[in-house]
């Protein structure tokens, strides 16, 4: 039973909170791309910036966490999320609403947000530096040990306090953002600022108002993902920006702006890579002796060594484009 | 004083202009229709009323006030409505929800506005709860002009509404813009279905070459035998 124990911990928790993360930061993508139609490449360092300024109120409040009993940095996470919010807001007013202005084509935005993306790297290790930090810096993380209730377990399914405020957080982000959507007359707008934007504005939609609603959720998610991401790890200030493609697969696999389908296609994302680096033979171990003689089981049988992890979402990223290139909702083809 | 008034409107896209001139005037409790071949610039000199293209020469007023190049969300404020003649409809949203962006501006009106809509269109009760882009073609046109008179607005401008209609739907459509207007919402209309339209104008406006070629009420431009012989088919 041990075996199994390794496959809940090194594959359902670990695509879980891959899963989570992929899913929060691939909703603020395809939601920019569903209202602006252009691929937001700075979106990571937007993640990343929202750890720093967590890392920054922690270090300067590092108690603050312990009247609730919660980290001191999910305490500071909504003043993070709200100025994360308000940057994604003014990142978009200095640099992206004068090239819409020129009415330019998509990729020159594109192009634009990757000199924002690096902007934003410089600015991050000007203040963090380049090493690793933890945003734990008066407490510990807790890590919970869950004893299986099987005579032969004899090792726990191990789960920390960070993981499970992110499932929580994601639920939530998921749950809001349906009802946003579906129920506010604002998130109606947005769908139909995304389906038709010159019927928006004839609508006396102020598409102005949507554009800046978008960022603000995307850059709240940001804040969110970043954080619990670097609470999980580490602060670092390339952290982020390594799951940027990752991100982006996970947008387009679940179809580029439907936000279901970048839920969905996040955990499909997160998922496969932990299902591709896992080594099976610990499952196949227990079964040994009841093979032939012949049949010698190897001692790793992971389809992808962990070195090449990210293989996997760009192998889903071209089947999806090649087969299904809508995504698995029918999002807009490129 | 006219509701609606352009006078001597020159305007294009990018450069190039289409309208070279071209005047209108309806009043409050009037049917305009703007009819004349391909290419007359009818479908622009209603974008250009509202606010979608760039008016480089004359002026549009509504009620008297200027208009001039107003953005549409500004327009809408102001009491117009637009119907588009493509893509006039929120395809993903459900058809309520597409009525519901009619009343963006006054969601305090939603409820009252939605029965009398659903007063004035009945098939579209039943299908309410559907995603708009799966409604036939007639029934998107109801949609369409819905999402429009959601807002009740004092004019509703109409890009060829009958476009690729049946003769039955064509007649239908005609019927409720009698109807919306009989309401007292001014009407002003651009249509290839020329005779159709006439006949329920007021006033009619023939285009070519972006300029007025004729002017009249809708009566005397079907009479009209030189009318008849360019525009209408003999």
């Amino acid at each position: 039973m041990n075996e199994l124990v390794f496959f809940l911990n090194n594959v359902v928790v670990s695509g879980a909170v891959a899963g989570s993360i992929y899913a929060m930061g691939a909703i603020g993508v395809t939601l920019v791309f569903s209202i602006m139609r252009f691929a937001h490449f700075a979106h990571a360092d937007m993640m990343t910036l929202g750890a720093l300024l967590v890392l920054a109120l922690t270090t300067l409040f590092p108690e603050a966490g312990l009247a609730i009993g919660l980290p001191t940095a999910i305490v500071m996470l909504p003043v993070a999320m709200v100025i994360t919010a308000i940057a994604a807001v003014g990142i978009d007013r200095v640099f992206y609403r004068p090239l819409r202005a020129h009415k330019v084509k998509p990729i020159v935005i594109v192009i634009g947000s990757l000199g924002v993306t690096l902007m934003l790297q410089g600015l991050i290790r000007l203040f963090a530096g380049t090493s690793a930090q933890s945003l734990y810096i008066a407490e510990r993380k807790a890590i919970f040990r869950l004893e299986m209730p099987f005579e032969l377990a004899s090792r726990p399914v191990i789960i920390t306090e960070p993981q499970v405020i992110l499932f929580v957080l994601t639920l939530v982000a998921v749950v809001g953002l349906h009802l946003f959507l579906s129920r506010s007359r604002l998130g109606k707008a947005m769908r139909a600022m995304s389906d038709n934007p010159d019927l928006a504005r004839a609508s006396g939609i102020n598409t102005d108002t949507i554009v800046a609603v978008t960022w603000i959720i995307a850059g709240g998610l940001a804040a969110v993902a970043g954080t619990l991401l670097s609470l999980d790890v580490a602060f670092k200030p390339d952290l982020s920006f390594f799951l940027l493609l990752p991100i982006f697969a996970a947008a387009i696999v679940g179809g580029v702006g439907h936000p279901y389908g970048a839920i969905a296609g996040g955990f499909v994302i997160g998922f496969a890579e932990t299902l591709a680096v896992f080594n099976w033979s610990v499952l196949l171990r227990p079964l040994r002796d009841s093979f032939p003689t012949w049949l010698e089981l190897p001692n790793n049988l992971a389809l992808v060594g962990t070195e090449y992890k990210i293989v996997v979402p760009f192998f889903i990223l071209v089947a999806i484009l090649v087969w299904r290139p809508t995504g698995i909702f029918k999002g807009k083809v490129i | 004083m006219a509701l609606l008034e352009a006078s001597d409107v020159h305007g294009g896209y990018g450069g190039m202009n289409i309208l070279n001139g071209v005047n209108i005037a309806i009043e409050a409790d009037q049917i305009g229709v703007i009819v004349g071949p391909n290419g007359a610039g009818k479908s622009t000199m209603l974008k250009a009323i509202f606010g979608l293209l760039e008016v480089n020469q004359g002026e549009i007023r509504l009620r008297g006030e200027p208009i001039t190049n107003l953005a549409p969300n500004k327009l809408v404020h102001k009491g117009m409505g637009f119907v588009p003649q493509e893509k006039n409809i929120f395809p993903s949203l459900s058809l309520q929800e597409n009525l519901e962006m009619g009343t963006y501006i006054r969601p305090n009106n939603f409820r009252r506005m939605l029965e009398q809509i659903y007063d004035f269109f009945p098939p579209l009760v039943e299908k309410r709860h559907q995603p708009a882009g799966e409604l036939s073609g007639g029934q998107r046109q109801m949609v369409a002009m819905g999402r429009a008179l959601m807002a009740e607005p004092s004019v509703l401008l109409l890009d060829e509404p009958t476009a690729g209609l049946s003769p039955m739907y064509m007649n239908e459509i005609f019927e409720r813009v009698k109807t919306i207007n009989a309401a007292g919402v001014g009407i002003l209309m651009v249509e290839q279905h020329a005779k159709q339209a006439l006949a329920i104008a007021h006033k009619g406006f023939v285009l070519a070459a972006g300029q007025n070629r004729f002017t009249d009420t809708g009566e005397a431009l079907l009479n009209d035998p030189d009318v008849a012989k360019s525009f209408l088919g003999g």
